[in-house]
Formats: structure tokens, C-alpha cells, sequence
């Protein structure tokens, strides 16, 4: 079996690539709500102290301040742990983003469970969700260092308003099909044919190692990063979906409004019925722990991952 | 900063040649927050025809005057005045509110001269803030002015917002209270005390001034003498009348989004001419 190789925390790849767009182009702002040192920019703020501004615990003041930035020409990265961010600033998000149209990009760090330990107050697990029902906003969950850099290239120059969901669990590199990133084109990162995995965000790596995992057992998995999740990827699902038995979503999210059931709403209008699964967390109050064990309790990991794909093959028999 | 220097008196008889037509659209529409739109009608009659920098013309250089609504409900009356300064036809409005309308009964940036989506209450002056600091990032000529309610006070976001404008010395904004001392459910002090609005807004490092706002003369020297102190946003408690020039309407909460019947109409605008019929001496040249 292929070993991976840890990279870095995708907050850092974040952090890194803001940090060198924005000693290239001086118009880039970034507004922080007492986040800098959780979103890894104190060196940022450090080195570009014009571009950095500063608002203080108040996430609903730090979305509209920086609708206003954009509206005067600035490049904006807000940024904020996505459960205060996309709970607290949402009607900000809606409003003064999405429907004023500011091209403004929304950093959730520290998304999903990643402050798992810290409880439900800290989790985001419904924020894809949310922002799936809100027009005018794409959604992009990258998987690991290089979907993360390409993400935030990709939103600096979208002229359209961007929330980025990033983890800071150090994350392994994976290989894809392809090296080249497209925002709204999925990335492939094995093929196969018995089972397809399609995941996104730090649910990508599991799914891999869980499709190695079954390689040993003579069955194939295509694994689908689906770093933009709003809008999906339509076609990849749809072709994974028509030629695998099977087949899994994988979030770390909550399984209602997530990947999940936008994947599923796309195999029923294709008239495509397989065994599937939804993997996510479920509607319960979320048991603490690290994010690895979270991930372990509900079946996100590589063995939860390769259980469920089996006992969907043995259906599908 | 506007091409024609007007008199106080032609601003006055402006004034009143906008209620007259915002209470036409609102009763074409059969919706509409009539109390609030007649409330800041002199406001808003002032910035857009004495104080801002802005026009068609260069409604895309960055170096224009902006003006945001964060009591986006009085729309009625920012639609008529737009249309008068020559943003659009003004015969436009007679899709106010109707079915795929771009006038939607909250500011619509999809309406020319409108510069954000407002409506929810509580967005206005974090947006002006941000929109400040890019200003004094850039060391741009702009200013910022935004209008809000005395009944959107209670939204907390605004003291986040004043809050920031504070720290930062914002002193290219401004923001104008439209306090008409009521909201939907009754007077402000006593659904919710926002009072005393000047000591809290001192207390965030704002200038604070009041002024009268249906005076024309008092309104245009306040908002000529900004920042009211340098390295200070500007706070200007306007005291205003919920809906001012209608006698029937004025200080009752029941017109905060009333519609007129025939009757009340035809007395509301027979008041409005009569005041027209004084301003000009009788002897109006349209
Ligand atoms: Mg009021």
C-alpha cells in the first residue's frame, strides 16, 4: 500500500498563499475578527500591517465591513472560525455579500470538527448547508495542501463572493488523475469501478486510504475531491455514479444539506438508483473528541469508509 | 458638489414635490413605509441635492460621495429622489413593487445610483465603516454617509459597527439618526430605551451633533461642516417627525407602512399643494 505524505495544515497553505498574493498585489485586504493567530497570519499582519484590518470579536461587523472594502475596489478575505462566521454573520452573509454581490471571500478556519474536543458551540457542521440555500455564493472545501493553494488563488481572482472552508489538522498529499485544478471541476483522485467515494475537505483522505484498503481485496474505488461543493460537480458524479455498484458520500458535515444530499438530488434526476450512502455526522448532538475519533464514531475514517462501501457492494450483488 | 446651487426656499419646495410623489407611488404600489420615507425626506432632499458628490455621471469613479440606507424601508423616498437628480426615468417607479420589478420595496442595487441590498436592519453602518476604511487606506476624497433609524438602534451590529469607526478615527463618516421617535409598535423609549443615543455614541468615540430634520437651512449647515470634529466619525441626531407634512399622519405609528385609501389620499395631497401653493406665493412655474 502507497504510504502519503503529510503535509501541512491546510490554515498554513492558506495563510502562505494570502501572504504572498498580497505582497504582489497591495489592494488585497484581509479582516480578522481577533482570528489572526488561529488563521496563521500574525506573520502576515506583521510583515503587511496595512493590510490587515482588525475588528475585533464581532463577526457580524467583520462580514459588513468587508462588503464595504469590496464596494470600494478592495480584494477581501474575511476570516473567522467558520462556526461563528457562517452562524452568527449569516444574514451579513446573505445580505451585504451574496445579494449586494461583493466579491468578497468568506474564510471559515478551524471548520467542521476540528475544534472537536471544544464542543458544539465550535463546530461547524451546518454551514455548507446554509450556504447551499443562499444564492450568489460558491463553496469550495479543498482537500489538501494543493487543492487549498489552487482555492485560494482561485477566489482571490473570482469576481464573485467565495466561502472557503478550511481545517487545521496537518493533511497527507494526494494524488490525483489530473494536475490541474478547475474551481467547479472535480478532482479525480483514483479510479475505479466497484465503488465510488466521493468526499470533500479532510473526509478526501480517508476516503483514499479506505479505497487502498479494498485495492488489497481486489476491488476498485473512484475517489471524487469535490473541493467545490457549490455548484457541483454534475458531470463527475454522474459518471462515477453510472459506472461504480455503489456508492458513498463522505462530509464532514452534518448529512442534511451537505454534499451528501446535493450528490443524491443529482443521481435521482439522472434517474441513477445504486446502493448509497450518506456518511456525515447525524442529526444528534455531536460527541466531543478529536477530530479523529469524531471522524472513527461516525464512520468518516478509512475503516468506517471501507465498511459501509462493502456491505453497499455486497447489496448491489 | 451639485451642478445648480439651490436656495433654501427651492430646497423646501423640492421637499415638498417629493412627498407628493412618493405618496403617487405608494399608493400606485398599494405598499410602501409611508411614515419613515415622509420622516426623511428633508434628509435626504439635502444630501442628494447639496452635499454629495455623486451623479450619474460618475457613479463609477470610486472617488464618489456614497451614501448607504441602512433604514432601507424608507426606500420610496430614495427612489423619487434618485429619479429627480436623474439616475433614471422617472416614470420607472410606476413598477414599484410590482411583479419583476427591479424597485423592490427595499433598496435594490439593481436600481442605478443604489449602492447596496438593504433592508434587514443593523447592515448600514458596518458596510459604511468598511467602505471608510478603504477610503482611508487609499487616502481617497470620499465620505461616507449613511442614514439610519432610531428604531434600528437596538440591533446590536450597529454598536459593533460604532465600535470600529470609533477605533479607526473614521472621520470620512458620518451617520445621520432619522429620529422620528417612533417604530412599528410605538414610541422608541418605550418599546426598547435607545436613549441617551448621543452619550453612547460619544462613549464610542463619535462627535455627536443634532440638528432639525425638516430645516433646511439647519440641515444644510450641518452636514457642510464635516467631520464635525476631525479624526471622528459624526454622529447627527436629526429630530424628525414620522410622517411629516401630512397632519393626519404625523407622530402615529400606524402609518409606519400605511397605505392611504382614495380619501385619505386626495386629503394628504391636498395638504402637500396647499404648502406648495405657500412656498412658491402662489405662483408655482410647473
Ligand atoms: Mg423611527
Amino acid at each position: 500500500m502507497e504510504q502519503l505524505v503529510t503535509g501541512k495544515a491546510n490554515l498554513d497553505v492558506f495563510a502562505e498563499t494570502l501572504s504572498e498574493l498580497a505582497e504582489e498585489n497591495r489592494n488585497i485586504m484581509v479582516v480578522t475578527s481577533d482570528s489572526r493567530g488561529s488563521a496563521r497570519l500574525a506573520a502576515f499582519a506583521a510583515r503587511l500591517p496595512d493590510q490587515i484590518v482588525e475588528v475585533g470579536i464581532a463577526e457580524q461587523n467583520l462580514v459588513g465591513v468587508a462588503a464595504g472594502l469590496a464596494s470600494a475596489g478592495k480584494t477581501v478575505f474575511a476570516v473567522s472560525p467558520a462556526c461563528f462566521l457562517t452562524a452568527r454573520a449569516l444574514e451579513q452573509i446573505k445580505n451585504d455579500i451574496a445579494y449586494s454581490n461583493q466579491p468578497v471571500t468568506l474564510v471559515g478556519i478551524s471548520a467542521g470538527v476540528s475544534y472537536g474536543p471544544l464542543g458544539s458551540t465550535h463546530h461547524s457542521i451546518h454551514d455548507v448547508a446554509v450556504l447551499r440555500a443562499i444564492h450568489n455564493i460558491g463553496i469550495m472545501v479543498p482537500a489538501d495542501n494543493f487543492e487549498t493553494r489552487e482555492a485560494v488563488l482561485a477566489a482571490a481572482a473570482s469576481q464573485r463572493p467565495v466561502y472557503l472552508k478550511l481545517g487545521k489538522k496537518a493533511m497527507p498529499h494526494l494524488p490525483r488523475e489530473s494536475g490541474c485544478f478547475e474551481p467547479g471541476k472535480a478532482s479525480l483522485i483514483c479510479r475505479g469501478n466497484d465503488v465510488a467515494i466521493i468526499a470533500c475537505g479532510e473526509t478526501v483522505a480517508p476516503a483514499y486510504q479506505a479505497a487502498q484498503k479494498m485495492q488489497g481485496m481486489g476491488i476498485t474505488t473512484e475517489v471524487i475531491s469535490m473541493h467545490t461543493v457549490k455548484p457541483p460537480d454534475r458531470e463527475a458524479v454522474i459518471r462515477a455514479a453510472s459506472k461504480c455498484r455503489a456508492v458513498i458520500t463522505a462530509e464532514e458535515h452534518s448529512i442534511s444539506g451537505g454534499l451528501g444530499e446535493a450528490c443524491a438530488s443529482l443521481f435521482l434526476e439522472a434517474s441513477i438508483c445504486k446502493p448509497f450512502k450518506i456518511l456525515g455526522i447525524p442529526d444528534e448532538e455531536t460527541v466531543t473528541g478529536s477530530q479523529t475519533e469524531i471522524f472513527c464514531h461516525y464512520g468518516i475514517s478509512a475503516e468506517g469508509i471501507t465498511k459501509t462501501a462493502l456491505s453497499l457492494i455486497s447489496l448491489s450483488r | 458638489m451639485t451642478e445648480k446651487k439651490f436656495t433654501d426656499r427651492e430646497l423646501e419646495i423640492l421637499s415638498v414635490r417629493y412627498r407628493l410623489k412618493l405618496l403617487h407611488y405608494i399608493k400606485a404600489a398599494g405598499a410602501g413605509h409611508t411614515g419613515g420615507s415622509l420622516s426623511c425626506t428633508d434628509i435626504l432632499n439635502v444630501l442628494y441635492n447639496d452635499v454629495l458628490n455623486v451623479s450619474p455621471e460618475n457613479l463609477s469613479d470610486n472617488h464618489r460621495d456614497r451614501y448607504i440606507q441602512s433604514k432601507g424601508h424608507s426606500v420610496e423616498a430614495l427612489y423619487v429622489i434618485l429619479a429627480d437628480r436623474g439616475f433614471f426615468p422617472e416614470k420607472e417607479l410606476e413598477q414599484l413593487c410590482k411583479y419583476r420589478s427591479k424597485f423592490t420595496g427595499h433598496p435594490s442595487r439593481k436600481v442605478n445610483g443604489i449602492e447596496f441590498n438593504t433592508g434587514a436592519l443593523g447592515h448600514g453602518l458596518s458596510i459604511s465603516a468598511g467602505i471608510a476604511l478603504a477610503g482611508k487606506k487609499d487616502q481617497a476624497p470620499f465620505r461616507v454617509f449613511t442614514l439610519l433609524g432610531d428604531g434600528e438602534l437596538a440591533e446590536g451590529s450597529n454598536w459593533e459597527a460604532a465600535m470600529v469607526a470609533g477605533h479607526y478615527h473614521l472621520d470620512n463618516l458620518t451617520a445621520i439618526v432619522d429620529l422620528n421617535d417612533l417604530q412599528i409598535t410605538g414610541p422608541v423609549r418605550e418599546v426598547c430605551n435607545p436613549y441617551p443615543i448621543d452619550d453612547k455614541f460619544s462613549a464610542f468615540g463619535w462627535r455627536v451633533t443634532e440638528t432639525d430634520g425638516h430645516s433646511i437651512p439647519r440641515l444644510r449647515e450641518t452636514l457642510h461642516h464635516l467631520p464635525a470634529e476631525l479624526g471622528k466619525p459624526t454622529l447627527v441626531i436629526a429630530h424628525t417627525i414620522k410622517g411629516k407634512g401630512i397632519s393626519f399622519m404625523e407622530h402615529d405609528k400606524r402609518w409606519h407602512h400605511g397605505v392611504p385609501s382614495d380619501e385619505e389620499y386626495t386629503r394628504a395631497t391636498e395638504e402637500l399643494e396647499s404648502e406648495l401653493r405657500r412656498l412658491t406665493g402662489f405662483d408655482d412655474p410647473s
